[in-house]
C-alpha cells in the first residue's frame, strides 16, 4: 500500500475540478462559465444511461428533453421498477415552507455533519441549492405529495435535522417521484427521443482511445451479448448494499456494471461506507432472501426502548414505564429518537450485544407508538403510517396499533462508489456517475431523505450542465462504432466469463456463496469492525473466490432468460468488491459515520475521527496485483470540523 | 411445515406448458411465498433439475415485478398483498397449491411463470404523464391543491403497474391500470390541462395491445394489491365517449 506519507498526500489522479470562487457562488460560476453544444449539435451526440431509477429515469428524460439522442437500459421488465421505487420516507428540500429557520446553508450543513466530514464542500453545497428545484418540478409532473388542508405542501421531520424539511407522498415517496421520472422518460419515448431497452444488463464497458465510447449489455430474454457505442455513458446503476446478501436493497440490485468499470479504470471510493438502518424488520430464518425497511419517519412518533433487565420476558404491553430503558432518548437528549441512521443502528446493537434484545432471536428492540397513538389518536397515526404498519403485520403477523414493532438494522444504502469529480465524471473520461452509484454527497453517512434528493439532483439538474461540458470538448474523430475492434474484444471477454460459469458444473449455487460472502461482510465489515478481523476477513474472501470458480453451478444454457445465471455473474463481482470494502475498511484507521473501528472510539463509545490523517477520500485503481490507493484531500473552507455530537 | 405445489413450467412462448408437482419438505410459516420458491429452486438445484423461473425484485410489494396465480387468485389469497409479501402462514401444513403465470392475451408467457408486461410500458408512452420538460416548472407552492384531492390523486398513484388485474379480469382488460393513470394525473390541475388527449391515446393503445374491454366484474379492485377503485374507470370510460362525442 506504499508508505504512510505517500499514502497521505493528495494524488494527481484525482482532479475534483471544484471552481474556485465563494461557496455559494461556485456552481453560478460553473454555469456561466461552461461550454455548451449547440442545439443542432446535440442531435448528433449519442447518449448511453444505464438504470432508470431517479437517477437514470430523470438525466435520460432531461438531455432527450435538451435535445440529445438517448439509450437508456434497465434490468427490470419495465423503468418504473427500477429500486428507487421503494424509497419510503421522504426527499429533503431547503423550501422553508413551515418558516421554522431552514435555509440552503443549513441543508448544507447539516448533510455535511451528518457525512461525518467526509464529503466535498462544493458538491454537497450545489446539492442544497437545487434541491428546491426538485420540489417543483415533480409537483408539475404530478407527484402526489402530502398536502396540508389549505392545500400547501406538508413536511415532516427526518434524523439529523432540527428543522422540518423533508417532503413525502404517505410512505412511498421514493415511488411517487420514481413514476414521476418515468413518465418524463415516457414522454420523451413517444416522441422518439429515447430508445429505452428493459431487460438488459450491462456486463462491461467499452474504453477506446481513453474514453468510455459504449458497453456491451446481455438481453436477460435471449441472452445476446449486444453492443452499444456511445458519446458517453451515464452509470445510473445505483449502490452495492447487496455484496452483504441481506439487505433492504431489492434482489436485482448488483455491482457489476460499476464493478466492470472499475477494472476497466474507473477508481472506485470509499467503499467501506455503508449505510446500515436502524429501523428494519428483523431477520426471521435461514432462507430469508432480503430485509425489509421501516421507515425513518417511523421515528418521528414511534419511541426505541428495551426492557432494563435482560431477563424480563414479559410481553412488552405488561413492562411498567420504570421498567423500560428509553436509551435514545437517555444518550442523545437533544436529538432523541431522531439522532442519525449510524448513531442509532449502533446503539440498538449495543443494546442486543449486553443481552438486552428483545424477540425471539433476542437481535431486536422496540419501537413503540402507545404514547403517540395516545397522544394523537390512531386515526392521525394510519394517516402518518398506514401502509407501513399494513407491511409490518403483513411480514410479522404482529399488529403494531396494539403491540410495538420489533426492529433491528440492516444494511441499507451504500455511500462509496465510483469516484467522480464535481463534474461527476469518473476517472475514465466520458464515463459519468450518477445517484448512489457515485461516492460524492453523503461522506460517510446519508442523512434519511437525502438519496431522492441526490438521485434526482444529479439526474435534473447537474448533468445537463457537466455533460455538455464534456462533449463541447470532443471531436467527430473521437467517436467509434460498435464495429471497433474494441467491442469484438470486450464482449470476447464477457462471453469467456459466463462461459466458464456455465461449463464449470460444480455443486454450490450461486445464492450458496452469497450467503457466504454476506456473512462475512455482516460479521466482520458491517456494523463494527477491527483490524484483525478485517485481516483475516480479507484471506477469506480470497479462498472464497477461488471457491468459486471450482465449485459454482449454474443450471442451463446462456441463450435464455437464467436467472441463476444472471446472479452468479454478480455474486463473482460482489465477491471481489467485498475484498475492497475490507480492504479500505482496514486503511481507514478512525472512526466516521457508518465505518466504526472499535479500536477507535472515546470513553463513551462513540466514532473517534482523526481529521488529522484521514479528512480524505480513498479512491482504488485496479491493477493486476493488489489495488493501488489513490488519495483526494478534502479541504474544508466554509464548515469548521467539530465532534459529531447529537446529545 | 410440508407444502406440495403444482407450478406451470413452459420453456418458451411457443412451447406447451404444463403443471408439474413439487414438494417443499421443510416450509416455515414465516417465510414469504417467493422464499418457498426459493427453497424449491435450491432443491432443485441440488437434484441437477432447471430451476423455476420467476421475476421478483423489491420484495416489499411496491416494484410490481412479482406477479403469480396461487390458487388460482392473482397474488394468492390474502388481501391488498403481493405476492411477495404473501406469507405461508396463509396456508395449512399438508396443502397442495397450484402456481402459474398472470395469463392474458397480452401478456405471453416468457418462460415458466415470467410474462411480458411491456404493454403496460407502451400505455404509458401513449400519453400517461404530463408534457413537462425539466427546469420549466413554477414554485411548487404555487397552485394550492385541496388535500382530499391530493389524497384522491394519491390512492390512484399507488398503482405498481403488476398486472394483477389484467390476470384476474375475465375479459384480460387493462381498464384499472389505465384509469388509474388517467384518475391520479386528471385530478390535478398540473395534468387535468392534457387530460382530454391523454384518455383517448391511453384508452385506444390499450385496446391496442389487445387487452379486453370492461364489463364491470370488478375482479380487478378484488385482487389490486393496493386496492385501486374501479371507480377510476367510470370515470375514464364517461371520458373517452366525451372526446369521441366531442371529436
Amino acid at each position: 500500500m506504499g508508505s504512510p506519507v505517500a499514502e497521505r498526500s493528495q494524488s494527481p489522479r484525482l482532479d475534483s475540478k471544484v471552481p474556485s470562487g465563494r461557496l455559494q457562488e461556485k456552481w453560478d460560476i460553473y454555469k456561466n462559465s461552461v461550454s455548451l453544444v449547440s442545439p443542432a449539435n446535440k442531435r448528433s451526440h449519442h447518449i448511453l444511461v444505464v438504470g432508470s431509477g431517479l437517477a437514470g429515469a430523470s438525466a435520460a428524460a432531461t438531455l432527450a428533453g435538451l435535445g440529445y439522442n438517448v439509450t437508456c437500459f434497465c434490468i427490470q421488465d419495465s423503468p418504473r421498477r427500477a429500486h428507487s421505487i421503494a424509497a419510503q420516507g421522504g426527499i429533503n428540500a431547503a423550501k422553508n415552507y413551515p418558516n421554522d429557520g431552514d435555509t440552503i446553508w443549513r441543508l448544507f450543513y447539516d448533510t455535511i455533519k451528518g457525512g461525518d466530514y467526509r464529503s466535498r464542500e462544493a458538491n454537497v453545497y450545489r446539492l442544497a441549492q437545487v434541491s428546491n428545484n426538485i420540489i417543483d418540478q415533480a409537483v408539475a409532473q404530478g407527484v402526489p405529495f402530502a398536502r396540508e388542508y389549505g392545500g400547501m405542501l406538508s413536511n415532516r421531520s427526518f434524523g439529523g435535522a432540527q428543522v422540518s424539511r423533508t417532503f413525502y407522498a404517505r410512505g412511498q415517496t421514493g415511488q411517487q417521484l420514481l413514476l414521476g421520472a418515468y413518465q418524463a422518460l415516457s414522454h420523451q419515448v413517444s416522441m422518439g427521443r429515447v430508445k429505452m431497452l428493459p431487460r438488459r444488463e450491462m456486463i462491461d464497458l467499452v474504453v477506446a482511445n481513453d474514453r468510455a465510447c459504449g458497453l456491451i449489455a446481455r438481453n436477460l430474454i435471449t441472452g445476446e451479448l449486444e453492443r452499444y457505442a456511445g458519446d458517453a455513458v451515464l452509470l445510473c446503476t445505483g449502490g452495492y448494499g447487496n455484496a452483504y446478501y441481506l439487505s433492504t436493497n431489492a434482489k436485482n440490485s448488483n455491482v457489476t456494471a460499476a464493478w466492470r468499470c472499475y477494472k476497466r479504470g474507473a477508481f472506485f471510493a470509499n467503499p467501506c461506507y455503508t449505510q446500515i438502518h436502524p429501523t428494519c424488520i428483523p431477520v426471521s430464518g435461514d432462507y430469508q432472501s432480503k430485509l425489509t425497511l421501516m421507515s425513518e419517519s417511523l421515528r418521528n412518533d414511534g419511541r426505541v426502548w428495551v426492557p432494563k433487565d435482560p431477563k424480563d420476558s414479559r410481553a412488552p404491553e405488561m413492562i411498567p414505564e420504570d421498567a423500560r430503558d428509553y436509551y435514545l432518548e437517555r444518550r442523545y437528549p437533544s436529538f432523541g429518537n431522531l439522532v442519525p441512521r449510524d448513531v442509532a443502528s449502533r446503539a440498538a446493537k449495543k443494546e442486543c450485544d449486553e443481552g438486552r434484545g428483545v424477540g425471539e432471536t433476542r437481535l431486536a428492540v422496540y419501537l413503540d407508538f402507545a404514547d403517540s397513538i395516545r397522544r394523537l389518536g390512531e386515526h392521525t397515526i394510519r394517516e402518518r403510517y398506514g401502509n407501513l404498519f399494513e407491511m409490518y403485520e403483513r411480514i410479522t403477523g404482529d399488529n403494531p396499533y396494539k403491540t410495538p414493532m420489533r426492529i433491528y438494522p440492516a444494511v441499507h444504502y451504500t455511500m462509496g462508489g465510483l469516484w467522480v469529480d464535481y463534474e461527476l465524471q469518473s476517472t475514465v473520461p466520458g464515463l459519468f456517475v450518477l445517484g448512489e452509484a457515485n461516492f460524492s454527497d453523503h461522506g460517510a453517512n446519508r442523512l434519511g431523505a437525502s438519496a431522492l434528493m441526490q438521485g434526482l439532483a444529479d439526474g435534473y439538474f447537474v448533468i445537463p450542465y457537466t455533460l455538455g461540458a464534456y462533449l463541447a470538448g470532443t471531436r467527430q474523430s473521437d467517436q467509434v462504432t460498435e464495429t471497433h475492434e474494441h467491442f469484438a474484444t470486450v464482449e470476447e471477454e464477457a462471453g469467456a466469463r459466463i462461459d466458464s460459469m456455465l461449463k464449470n458444473k460444480g455443486d454450490k449455487s450461486p445464492t450458496q456463496f452469497h450467503r457466504e460472502l454476506g456473512r462475512l461482510l455482516w460479521d466482520h465489515v458491517g456494523m463494527a469492525r477491527n483490524r484483525t478481523d478485517l485481516m483475516s476477513t480479507i484471506d477469506a474472501i480470497e479462498n472464497l473466490k477461488e471457491e468459486f470458480w471450482e465449485r459454482i453451478l449454474v443450471p442451463g444454457s446462456a441463450d435464455r432468460y437464467n436467472k441463476n445465471l444472471e446472479f452468479a455473474g454478480r455474486v463473482a463481482d460482489f465477491i471481489e468488491l467485498g475484498s475492497l470494502m475490507a480492504r479500505d475498511a482496514l486503511r481507514r484507521e478512525e472512526s466516521c459515520g457508518g465505518h466504526f473501528r472499535e479500536e477507535y472510539q472515546t470513553p463513551e463509545g462513540e466514532a473517534a475521527r482523526d481529521d488529522e490523517a484521514f479528512a480524505d477520500v480513498a479512491a482504488w485503481e485496479h491493477t493486476e496485483q493488489d489495488p493501488a490507493l489513490h488519495l483526494e484531500q478534502l479541504s474544508f473552507e466554509n464548515v469548521h470540523l467539530t465532534k459529531r455530537s447529537y446529545k | 411445515m410440508i407444502i406440495n405445489l403444482r407450478v406451470w413450467r413452459q420453456e418458451g412462448p411457443e412451447s406447451p406448458g404444463k403443471l408439474v408437482d413439487y414438494t417443499v419438505p421443510e416450509a416455515s410459516e414465516h417465510m414469504s411465498f417467493l422464499e418457498l420458491l426459493d427453497v424449491l429452486n435450491e432443491q432443485l438445484l441440488a437434484d441437477g433439475e432447471e430451476p423455476v423461473e420467476f421475476d421478483s425484485d423489491c420484495r416489499e410489494g411496491i416494484c410490481g415485478s412479482c406477479g403469480l396465480m396461487v390458487a388460482g387468485i392473482a397474488h394468492g389469497p390474502q388481501k391488498r398483498t403481493a405476492v411477495c409479501q404473501l406469507h405461508m402462514r396463509s396456508f395449512k401444513d399438508g396443502d397442495t397449491i397450484t402456481v402459474e403465470p398472470f395469463r392474458a392475451r397480452a401478456f405471453p408467457v416468457i418462460r415458466d411463470l415470467v410474462v411480458d408486461r411491456s404493454a403496460f410500458d407502451r400505455i404509458i408512452t401513449a400519453h400517461g404523464y404530463v408534457s413537462v420538460t425539466t427546469g420549466s416548472a413554477p414554485d411548487a407552492n404555487a397552485i394550492p391543491i385541496p388535500k382530499d384531492t391530493a389524497d384522491e390523486a394519491m390512492d390512484y398513484a399507488t398503482c405498481i403497474g403488476c398486472g394483477a388485474c389484467v390476470a384476474a379480469c375475465p375479459n384480460g382488460s387493462a381498464s384499472l391500470f389505465t384509469a388509474a393513470k388517467i384518475a391520479h394525473l386528471g385530478l390535478l390541475p398540473q395534468g387535468e390541462v392534457e387530460s382530454p388527449q391523454r384518455v383517448t391515446a391511453m384508452v385506444n393503445q390499450m385496446d391496442a395491445e389487445g387487452f379486453g374491454d370492461c364489463s364491470n366484474y370488478a375482479e380487478c379492485e378484488a385482487v389490486c394489491p393496493k386496492g385501486i377503485s374501479v371507480a377510476g374507470i367510470a370515470s375514464m370510460r364517461r371520458a373517452y365517449m366525451k372526446g369521441l362525442l366531442s371529436g
